[in-house]
């Protein structure tokens, strides 16, 4: 059983660095033999990172409009992931276009399920929103139970 | 991905801070305004800067961009070296060569195949191009990959590099990892030529402004970390008179600074500047994949920078294979640099095109004061003149077909949004109630 956790964002802007966050707090609580990895910037390497595992779980943070701290969880490989997960801009790749990506090469694997903590401010320099912090603690309580049933 | 959607994405998060915009004005047959507002200069980091250690330089200014870091760390460490005097040569001067091909190769081909391919196979996106032409992409995904296996060797690490030191690197590679390195570039340069003939049989809107391109020109090679500043109208000063000849103006409708030349105005960085500025530099592979898609040794065409990029794959590549072809271990992986109370200058070539950082440092090494000035302000005033003459040109275009131009048009320079503004929104003014 390959199972990868993905933590994809900024740690230099704010609230964008949920995700990286949450990998790191991951990497020390995994079971042997699981994958954290860390992302900033573009994620089209994400696509080749999917191939030949069989259940990741994505963190990112996530600009819907709902409440700053709420949780997402999405289960990607049974329908698109929504476009507030996209870093838009004409250059950016982010985790909506990586795993659209896989899945239209193809490549997809059987389980993905994408974490998105909602941030309030994405400054250059800021640090993260008091009402982000318990956010990411919960969904690294969440990843490692979704691994644990996994084992 | 097309600026439709994100104008929809963009209307319910009006809170987000730095969103980026290009507004169009038309009256009549007339472009009146072009505003682009793409780009935060990185003033944050300038400030962060300041009273830290001139050795924090390299791994501090990488985390400006997520996309081209190695440029970051390489204008660093030579600003740094310069004021300290210390010239970087042999094996470490190769290895950071190698490092910017690894830089090269990924940043290209992200935006060859993923981002500028769908504009001419009238895609909306990679995602739908990649149903219909999966092998296109499962190619580019795959030449993508050798950069990051060039820049995961000589930086330690595949996103944001860390063996970078003022001096040199924290660890050379060993002559076995370049040699396997060596070998599966093989493949890779047979991929980048591919690129190159996939890419020259698009179609190109006919449109050649007349640039005054600005590039590095070094004696010998084609430009990665040193050489002169060059333009086609005569410029060609060293790094360190930069600040005599470009200057930063605030722009009222951003908080972005475009950078001018002082004599002339508006200038162009990047792929076609390098190109067309050094393209007798460039090895013999790359010269015939280039004159086989149809280029001359000048490209004037924004359109077609998609194959200059291609052809700058290539040349990546092939130099790539020279450079872990002879490769030597270095008897150290740094050599000693000390500190200076002195200001040092460093320009390289990051994909985008020159950025140059500037520092004033003291005695004890610490940083009194940083400059940095990225590609992408450099281009923003040639991006908006390119874009008044372009769709003054195409009036009578439905509004729908125009504003997918236009994004075309900004798409073109591979602008770098995602590293400091996060939101594009288009609006064309027609002045219609």
């Amino acid at each position: 059983m390959n199972v990868l956790v993905l933590g994809a964002g900024n740690s230099f802007r704010g609230d964008d660095a949920a995700g990286i966050l949450a990998a790191r707090k991951l990497r020390a609580l995994v079971p042997r033999g699981v994958a954290v990895i860390e992302r900033e910037g573009e994620l089209a390497g994400a696509v080749e990172a999917f191939l030949g595992q069989d259940a990741v779980f994505v963190i990112d943070a996530v600009q819907s409009g709902a409440q700053p701290g709420s949780i997402v969880r999405l289960e990607a490989h049974a329908r698109p992931v929504p476009v507030c997960f996209s870093r838009s801009s004409t250059h950016a790749f982010g985790i909506a276009e990586a795993v659209e990506l896989a899945r239209a090469l193809g490549t997809l694997p059987p389980q993905v399920v994408v974490y998105g903590i909602e941030g309030k401010s994405f400054a250059a320099g800021a640090g993260l929103s008091i009402e982000i912090a318990p956010a990411v603690d919960e969904v690294v309580e969440r990843v490692l139970g979704e691994i644990a049933a996994h084992a | 991905m097309s600026v439709k959607t994100r104008t929809i994405r963009v209307d319910a998060l009006a809170r987000v801070e730095g969103e980026g915009a290009l507004y169009v004005k038309v009256r009549g047959e007339k472009v009146e305004e072009v505003r682009l507002k793409i780009y935060e200069p990185p003033r944050f980091f300038e400030a962060l800067l300041r009273g830290r250690a001139f050795t924090e330089a390299p791994d501090i200014t990488a985390r400006i961009c997520g996309i081209c870091p190695v440029a970051y760390q390489m204008s660093a460490v030579h600003a740094m070296e310069d004021a300290a005097g210390v010239t970087v040569g042999g094996e470490l001067r190769a290895l950071r060569r190698l490092l910017y091909c690894g830089e090269w190769i990924e940043s290209h081909t992200l935006h060859v195949y993923l981002l500028h391919a769908p504009d001419f196979l009238g895609y909306e996106d990679a995602i739908r191009m990649a149903k219909d032409h999966p092998e296109v992409v499962k190619r580019g995904l795959e030449l993508k990959k050798a950069g990051n296996e060039i820049v995961t060797l000589v930086g330690g690490r595949e996103v944001h590099p860390v063996n970078v030191r003022v001096g040199g690197f924290y660890r050379a590679p060993a002559r076995r990892e370049m040699a396997e390195l060596g070998e599966r570039l093989k493949r890779t340069r047979d991929l980048a030529l591919e690129t190159v003939r996939f890419v020259a049989r698009f179609d190109f809107p006919d449109f050649e402004p007349d640039y005054e391109f600005v590039a590095l020109r070094h004696p010998s090679e084609y430009p990665f970390n040193e050489g002169r500043l060059v333009s086609n109208r005569g410029l060609d000063i060293d790094v360190r008179e930069y600040d005599d000849h470009f200057v930063e103006e605030h722009v009222p409708h951003s908080n972005a600074l475009h950078s001018v030349l002082k004599a002339r105005g508006a200038y162009c960085v990047g792929p076609l500047a390098r190109y067309s500025l050094n393209f007798d530099r460039l090895s013999p592979i790359a010269q015939e994949a280039a004159r086989d898609a149809g280029l001359g040794p000048v490209c004037r065409n924004p359109f077609q920078s998609i194959v200059v990029r291609a052809v700058e794959i290539l040349y990546a590549c092939d130099e790539a294979l020279r450079i872990t072809g002879s490769y030597e271990p270095p008897e150290r992986p740094f050599v000693p640099v000390a500190p200076r109370d002195t200001v040092g200058f460093g320009c390289t070539e990051a994909p985008r095109g020159i950025l140059y950082h500037r520092y004033r440092i003291d005695a004890a090494g610490s940083i009194i004061y940083a400059k940095i000035v990225p590609p992408t302000s450099q281009n923003q005033k040639s991006i908006e003149d390119d874009l008044r003459h372009f769709v003054e040109a195409r009036l009578d275009l439905p509004q729908d077909q125009l504003t997918w131009q236009c994004e075309q048009a900004v798409r073109n320079y591979d602008p770098c949004i995602s590293c400091a503004t996060h939101f594009l929104k288009l609006e064309i003014d027609r002045g219609e109630t």
